[in-house]
């Protein structure tokens, strides 16, 4: 009974499809993909790398999974990563704003806020205007890796700075910064959705607009929430990628990051057309794309062709989704295997 | 007896603006900077953006019917790129030219497919076309190809020079393979069946449905359209360029999608022509040449031209709400 | 006497014949070896309750839906229509309720979009033009054809429609409630066209819920129950009472059961008043609504009376007037202002604006209460489970569990968990649009009883249906409308169908 209800949860099969692919990746990497070691108290393997690199992801997609709930989307989150990256960065480099003085706290606390203010505009034009979400987020995607040249004047900044780089290569209990980060950011958005209706009317929004506005949801207002946390989120992420690499490249920040924002939570398992999400699923998402990337790199393959992986996997988890594709898959079935039956008889 | 009463409508207020944008920022051009105001200037507009008219003809065509093709800039990618891969294999221009013209069409027909068939929402499965291509780009080549085909080349150079007062100014002959489109999707549009189906669709898809319309074909044709023009759109750019370069274009969809909105076409579906398109394609050029002689930095232009997008959005939401509104009322 | 089906006695061709013809959809056996036969040049009138299956054997013949058994005959051949154009190449066209056609393209472009005229390969749009200029004469439509088609009200793109679907070569037309957001004169007008059209000998289908509608124009009129056959019956041999009684069958008696308001004629403390209520629909309304009072909002349909209902909910926004709520001024400018001084609304549409699909139904038990707490005061599983099983007892819903989700209920269920949402909320004041509206003569019943209920322990009720007899039962005062204003108004024993339909019609 237990058992039942647990395969039963929305986590369940993503978090099985992240064990075996973990558990194919080693067998095919000879073991090596479990290797752990500890250099200084830090745990260095590729594990380790995942949990690294999948932050960024899980953060992304944490963010996401609201925007795609309400039946939405956000595709400006990559511009809005090159940007929050920009301002900090330009900030620690004391390119703007002198007088801070280049504290980090300061930087990171501002370039989260010009990721809200990114994020309350696509709010502004959803929520307000009515505009489709991704005409609506189409347009700073654009404009805004404009914007955030034209914050860094148009150079790639790099910056000397240990405690930003902390962010993203630093270690806390031998573990990498960026998934206590992560791990916040999850917590907050759990603390949010369950303690709260929050979750249950983001839902109830993107499974019938109307019907939530009638029962007493404030529908713009929720809508201006999502996506301001959507926009924080991607800022959060983009300051971790420019603590990373230690800069802000404005062109290749976060280029092309959407789509595998979008595949995190598809995979996850949140209809693409809204309703029900699951905050957890969409992380386990994120750790699935990221260790796919990880293996696709570790086995020496362009990293081009990881683009078109996903892109192949996106089309694949859509078709999933589709009932039509799966009705005729299975109208298909029977008949093949009719056929086969036919040709042992023959 | 009949009497023509006109009444105004959303397309011919945008057009109306747009056109108005056009003149306004031409003449503003023309007045702040020395020998912008000139005929060179304004066939350079068409020879600059030739491609970019063709695109964005393509895209009208799926945006009438209430859908979204966010895969076109990495269709003229993948054509500049191939064609140039294809070019230095050796390969003729005479098939080189149709193989990728097949490949924009085989993309659109399988996005079309997709959308009507499988009901996948359009910018999902047009954003992971786009990804998809785009990856095809740097599996193809990662690093700048040029092209040295001397049919290519001459068709990057000839043109029609003349003089006109003092300067001299020159119409490249692929201009008139975008114009030649444009017409066509003119009189596609308006004069045959499946144009008018376009617009029905936009207008109101389960109508069209009711009326015996072949709603399924033509959806997908609007696709394979957008994919055909991409493509072709990519040819004119690599003659324009002369070369294919996996990260060229990036965001180019949206200068297409804003071109058509600025034009007056409805995001929504319905509303709008291909003449409207080709002023807004001609609106950011101006734009950009204004960037330009200003010595701006190249962002500018994408700045602007977001705001500009996001400006006639707004305004097409204002007309239809208070169309909305008047509705209620009579 | 029910008459046979075929009419070659008559001396005139049966045109259309449908015999056994079953559908079913999950759960429901929605057309149970039904028959149907349409002669040339007559109007027959389909008539039967929500749910009786009239709907589902227009779609059937129309294409929209595939029979699962039946033969179809037309002109002496057997047809099996895929889709509408199907239908429509077989000599079928429809014109539906809500009118099909392109509001973006002009007048004549609807006339023949799919069969434009052409002068070579391409479409001549002068003759287009011409020759929707002509049909339009017999239809007494001077208008601009060039026009775009939502330049023009309602009536006059349902005649459009309907010029369309003659023109197509319909040698049957299927009408389907065209007359429901009609005016009297317009429905008139309609009707002349439809007997135009008769004497061309054209078979019209006519589909309506209007009786009396249904003895001004009609020949002969088929009546079916809960999916099945009941007759073919002439419609000047079959009184209106005799009619009604086919209609709603033996569960008439069910209906009966349920007791009139008594307190009728009785003083009521004032509730709810609104005064000079305007939103972009209707303008100027006052009405006052009682404490404990079931208050009927009666019109046609785009009379206004959901358009009110929706204004006192904050639903629309409102423009100009103010509501008081027991004596004091509130400011409620959308449903949560409503739902926190304890209104509570039923939309219309229960699909589009009232359920919320793919959620629970525990969920969509809550969901109003949980917004007239707030946000941040999640109520708890527990509460939830407790509400929930009560309100499943008490409307007695029939559901496996809570857990299921609501899309998967039948109608009426799910018309029940609606209440149940908002009984939740404890309201003063429930409003109630359409609740019986698709949903069987059981669950309807009961519903009513509810309403009746409820009222009687003093909670105020707003009651919108198109059926008057029911209006009759429920209500104790009642609010006519017509063309979005406030006609007239009944209470106690002035309440009465005959009343009401005076009412609307502009007499005195």
């Amino acid at each position: 009974m237990s058992m039942k209800k647990l395969t039963q949860k929305m986590e369940f099969k993503p978090f099985v499809v992240l064990l075996v692919i973990i558990f194919l990746c080693g067998i095919i990497s000879g073991g090596d993909f479990f290797k752990i070691t500890i250099v200084d108290g830090h745990f260095y393997g590729r594990l380790i790398d995942i949990l690294r690199n999948g932050s960024r992801y899980a953060i992304l997609a944490v963010g996401m999974t609201m925007a795609l709930g309400t039946g939405g989307t956000d595709i400006s989150v990559g511009s809005i990563m090159a940007i929050s990256g920009a301002i900090a960065c330009s900030i620690v480099d004391e390119r703007i704003l002198q007088a801070l003085g280049g504290n980090v706290f300061l930087a990171v606390l501002l370039a989260l806020l010009a990721g809200a203010v990114c994020g309350a505009w696509n709010g502004f034009m959803v929520a307000k205007l009515k505009v489709q979400p991704m005409v609506a987020t189409m347009i700073l995607l654009t404009a805004g890796r404009g914007i955030a040249q034209l914050i860094a004047d148009g150079k790639i900044v790099t910056i000397t700075n240990d405690a930003y780089y902390s962010i993203s290569g630093g270690y806390f209990l031998g573990l990498p910064v960026p998934a206590f980060i992560a791990l916040i950011v999850i917590v907050l958005f759990l603390i949010l959705t369950r303690s709260t209706a929050f979750g249950m009317q983001v839902e109830a929004i993107g499974v019938n607009q109307a019907s939530a506005r009638l029962a007493g949801i404030k529908v713009e207002r929720n809508l201006w929430i999502i996506y301001i946390l959507c926009g924080i989120t991607a800022a959060l992420a983009g300051i971790i990628e420019s603590a990373g690499i230690k800069g802000a490249d404005c062109n290749n920040c976060g280029l092309m990051i959407e789509l595998d924002g979008i595949l995190a939570v598809a995979i996850g398992g949140t209809a693409l057309s809204g309703g029900r999400f699951s905050i957890i699923s969409s992380v386990i998402g994120a750790l699935i794309v990221q260790t796919i990337s990880t293996t696709i790199y570790a086995f020496g393959v362009a990293p081009e062709l990881t683009r078109v992986a996903k892109a192949v996997i996106v089309i694949i988890v859509c078709l999933i989704q589709s009932k039509p594709f799966m009705d005729r898959v299975k109208s298909l079935m029977p008949k093949t295997a009719k056929v086969e039956a036919q040709e042992v008889h023959a | 007896m009949i009497t023509k009463t006109k009444s105004l409508k959303v397309e011919n207020i945008s057009m109306i603006i747009a056109c108005a944008l056009f003149v306004l920022m031409f003449v503003a051009g023309s007045a702040m900077y020395d020998h912008f105001g000139s005929v060179s200037t304004f066939l350079n507009l068409f020879n600059d953006n030739a491609y970019l008219i063709v695109v964005a003809v393509g895209i009208t065509f799926v945006l009438l019917t209430g859908g979204i093709d966010i895969s076109v800039s990495s269709v003229v990618a993948f054509t500049c790129v191939f064609s140039a891969f294809l070019l230095q294999r050796g390969w003729p221009a005479f098939i080189v030219i149709p193989v990728v013209l097949l490949v924009g069409l085989l993309n659109g027909f399988l996005i079309g497919y997709c959308v009507q068939v499988f009901h996948i929402q359009p910018f999902i499965i047009t954003l992971a076309s786009q990804f998809l291509l785009r990856g095809m780009c740097a599996v193809v080549s990662t690093v700048s190809i040029p092209i040295e085909n001397d049919f290519y080349k001459a068709a990057a150079l000839s043109k029609l020079s003349f003089k006109v007062g003092r300067a001299n100014a020159k119409f490249y002959l692929y201009v008139f393979l975008a114009l030649i489109v444009v017409f066509i999707a003119y009189y596609v549009l308006k004069y045959t069946r499946f144009g008018r189906t376009v617009y029905a669709i936009g207008s109101n898809e389960l109508s069209a449905g009711y009326m015996g319309l072949d709603v399924k074909r033509v959806k997908i044709g609007v696709y394979m359209i957008s994919g055909f023009c991409a493509a072709l759109g990519g040819v004119i750019f690599s003659f324009y360029t002369l070369a294919g370069y996996s990260l060229q274009n990036m965001g180019m969809e949206l200068d297409a999608i804003s071109s058509a909105v600025i034009g007056g076409t409805l995001l929504t579906g319905g509303v709008g022509n291909v003449w409207g398109s080709v002023i807004g394609v001609l609106i950011q050029g101006v734009i950009q040449t204004i960037v330009t002689y200003q010595n701006l930095n190249a962002w500018w232009t994408r700045v602007t031209i977001a705001a500009l997008l996001c400006l006639f959005i707004v305004l097409q939401r204002i007309i239809s709400i208070r169309a909305d509104r008047q509705k209620g009322k009579g | 006497m029910a008459l046979p089906v075929s009419g070659e006695a008559m001396g005139k061709r049966d045109i259309l014949y449908m015999t056994d013809i079953c559908k079913t959809f999950p759960g429901v056996k929605a057309l149970d070896h039904v028959r149907f036969g349409l002669r040339e040049g007559e109007i027959h009138s389909l008539l039967g309750e929500n749910g009786a299956g009239k709907s589902t054997l227009i779609k059937v013949l129309t294409g929209v839906e595939q029979k699962d058994f039946g033969t179809i005959m037309m002109d002496g051949k057997e047809i099996s229509p895929q889709s509408p154009i199907d239908a429509q190449n077989s000599g079928i066209s429809t014109v539906y309720q809500e009118v099909n056609l392109c509001p973006d393209l002009s007048v004549a472009e609807n006339v023949f979009i799919g069969r434009e005229p052409k002068k070579g390969r391409h479409i001549d749009w002068k003759k287009v033009n011409e020759r929707t200029r002509e049909i339009l004469k017999d239809f007494d439509l001077d208008i601009n054809v060039e026009e775009r088609l939502d330049n023009y009200p309602v009536a006059i793109q349902q005649m459009i429609a309907i010029a369309r679907a003659v023109d197509v070569n319909a040698k049957v037309l299927i009408l389907d409630e065209p007359t429901s957001s009609l005016s009297a004169q317009e429905v008139k007008k309609l009707f002349d066209i439809m007997r135009m059209l008769r004497d061309r000998g054209l078979g019209i289908v006519f589909v309506t819920h209007f009786l009396d509608q249904v003895y001004e124009v009609s020949d002969r009129i088929t009546v079916l129950r809960n999916g099945t056959f009941v007759g073919t019956y002439d419609a000047d041999k079959l009184p209106m009472l005799e009619l009604v009684g086919k209609m709603i069958g033996k569960d008439y008696d069910s209906l009966e059961a349920i007791p009139k308001l008594t307190n009728t004629g009785k003083e009521y403390k004032e509730l709810l008043r609104i005064e000079d209520g305007t939103t972009g629909e209707i303008s100027g309304i006052n009405v006052s609504i009682g404490e404990g009072e079931v208050t009927g909002f009666s019109g046609l349909l785009g009379s206004g009376r959901s358009e009110l209902a929706r204004l006192i909910f904050g639903a629309d926004k409102k423009t100009k007037g103010k509501t008081f709520i027991k004596g004091k001024e509130k400011d409620i400018r959308n449903p949560l202002d409503a739902i926190k001084n304890d209104i509570a609304f039923c939309p219309e549409d229960r699909k589009k604006e009232g359920i919320v699909g793919d959620l629970t139904i525990r969920e969509n038990i809550t969901i109003a209460l949980q917004s007239k707490r707030g946000l941040l005061h999640k109520i708890s599983r527990k509460e939830a489970d407790e509400i929930t099983e009560k309100l499943i007892k008490d409307l007695a819903i029939k559901t496996p569990s809570a857990d299921q989700k609501i899309k998967n209920l039948s109608g009426g269920n799910q018309q029940k968990v609606l209440l149940a949402r908002w009984l939740a909320t404890d309201p003063d004041l429930l409003i109630l649009d359409e609740p019986t509206r698709g949903i069987d003569i059981g669950a309807k019943a009961e519903i009513q009883k509810i309403v009746v209920d409820l009222a009687s322990k003093g909670m105020s009720c707003i009651f919108i249906s198109s059926e008057l007899e029911e209006m009759e039962r429920c209500c104790s005062k009642m609010f006519v409308l017509n063309d979005k204003k406030i006609v007239g108004q009944l209470s106690g024993d002035e309440i009465s169908q005959s009343a009401i339909m005076k009412q609307i019609a502009g007499e005195e």
